[in-house]
């Protein structure tokens, strides 16, 4: 096929419109929901004393730290699926749960606690916390992926990687309504290290799947 | 260089409001700057300059399909030559070479140096002769035979929408198809 015939074809297509990026990616990832929810629901649940738990300002910031992680990770994932769009001035966005973290620390440091700070550090549930996030955060980075591959990132493995901060994000938020251990502390160390390898697998599954 | 990107750009913005035609003339005016590049990105790899027209075609079916990431705001070129750089530099890798493609290759382009098409390209049209039956009776009648949409679906007893459909369906398939080769 010689390339003026190509045109002309591509422009008898031109009434074709594909949806947004983001209306695909809310799609696939409300579509995924159910699939990470169920999980929750039946292997961990909300914990028992969670209204006791609420009026503890560090259960709270579990979920603004989460929370500001997946936000932050929809819409640098969103910005990086236009093809001439880089990280450089989107990037910082994904400081804000750091930050928040780094604050919850700081703030519990200035208070007087009952049990030292390696103790709250190692908590009581980071095994159950290393393999509920990664497992849960799996049908939503299904979604998430299957929703960018609307998109055209220039580079698919660091847009894999952000999806995979995404739905480590949604995970953990559900994760941090299961468990006791509300130490900002303990989500440094072990939700980071559950969000790491939700983010390594985005970025190689991304590599393939979002190369357009 | 400022004027065409312009030109472009209200071509662009014509074409997702609905134009056909200045989607057509938009896509044959960026298609001798697509060769021009990807012929000295090839010449640079040490590769047969003939070859540019797949990379164009590639280039081209890649534009068409993803063009709903682009921002109708923004100006087109910009956005054009990332996706052209991207499909340059994959094509190159393919061809075993690693090189760094350079995003001025494509906005220096001067006017003038438009080179004609060379050889028959084969990708595209061996890809097509993969697809399914219907998605490529459609792709046929309207790229080869030129066919219009109405007339095509008279030939083939399908409802207009449907062979809307099946040349959509077979253009996703064929870039597909040739991102997998």
């Amino acid at each position: 096929m010689d390339t003026d015939r190509l045109i002309r074809t591509l422009a008898a297509d031109n009434a074709h419109r594909a949806r947004p990026v983001g209306f695909a990616l809310m799609l696939a990832l409300l579509a995924a929901a159910p699939v990470s929810l169920l999980m929750f629901f039946t292997e961990l649940g909300v914990r028992p004393d969670v209204m006791v738990a609420m009026r503890n300002p560090f259960f709270d910031l579990k979920f603004a730290v989460t929370l500001a992680l997946a936000i932050a990770a929809i819409a640098v994932s969103l910005h990086l699926s236009r093809p001439e769009a880089s990280l450089r001035g989107f990037g910082w966005l994904l400081l804000a749960p750091v930050g928040i973290l780094a604050a919850a620390i700081g703030g519990e440091m200035m208070m007087p606690q009952r049990l030292p700070m390696m103790t709250r550090m190692v908590g009581k549930n980071s095994s159950t916390c290393l393999v509920a996030i990664p497992l849960m955060s799996l049908p939503l980075l299904a979604g998430a992926l299957l929703g960018l591959r609307h998109g055209a990132p220039s580079r698919p493995a660091v847009a894999g990687a952000i999806a995979g901060l995404l739905s480590a994000g949604l995970a953990a938020t559900l994760y941090a309504s299961h468990c006791t251990d509300d130490s900002p502390l303990f989500v440094a160390a072990w939700y980071s290290i559950a969000t790491a390898l939700v983010t390594a697998i985005g970025a190689l599954a991304g590599a393939k799947l979002l190369k357009y | 260089m400022r004027e065409r990107d312009d030109e472009w750009t209200g071509l662009m913005r014509s074409a997702i409001a609905g134009d056909s035609a200045a989607y057509h003339r938009l896509l044959k005016a960026v298609t001798p700057v697509l060769r021009a590049a990807a012929r000295r990105g090839l010449a640079r790899a040490g590769q047969p300059v003939d070859q540019s027209e797949d990379i164009v075609q590639d280039i081209l079916l890649a534009v068409h399909l993803k063009r709903h990431t682009w921002d109708v705001s923004a100006p087109f070129a910009p956005w054009l030559f990332a996706i052209a750089r991207n499909k340059l530099i994959d094509a190159l890798r393919r061809r075993g070479r690693r090189i760094f493609v350079d995003i001025d290759d494509f906005a220096e382009t001067l006017p003038g140096e438009t080179p004609a098409e060379t050889a028959s390209p084969s990708e595209v049209a061996a890809q097509l002769q993969t697809l399914p039956a219907r998605q490529r009776d459609v792709l046929q009648a309207i790229a080869v035979d030129s066919a219009s949409i109405r007339d095509t679906a008279a030939k083939f007893s399908m409802s207009e929408g449907a062979v809307r459909v099946a040349l959509h369906r077979g253009l996703t398939s064929l870039m597909a198809k040739l991102r997998e080769r």
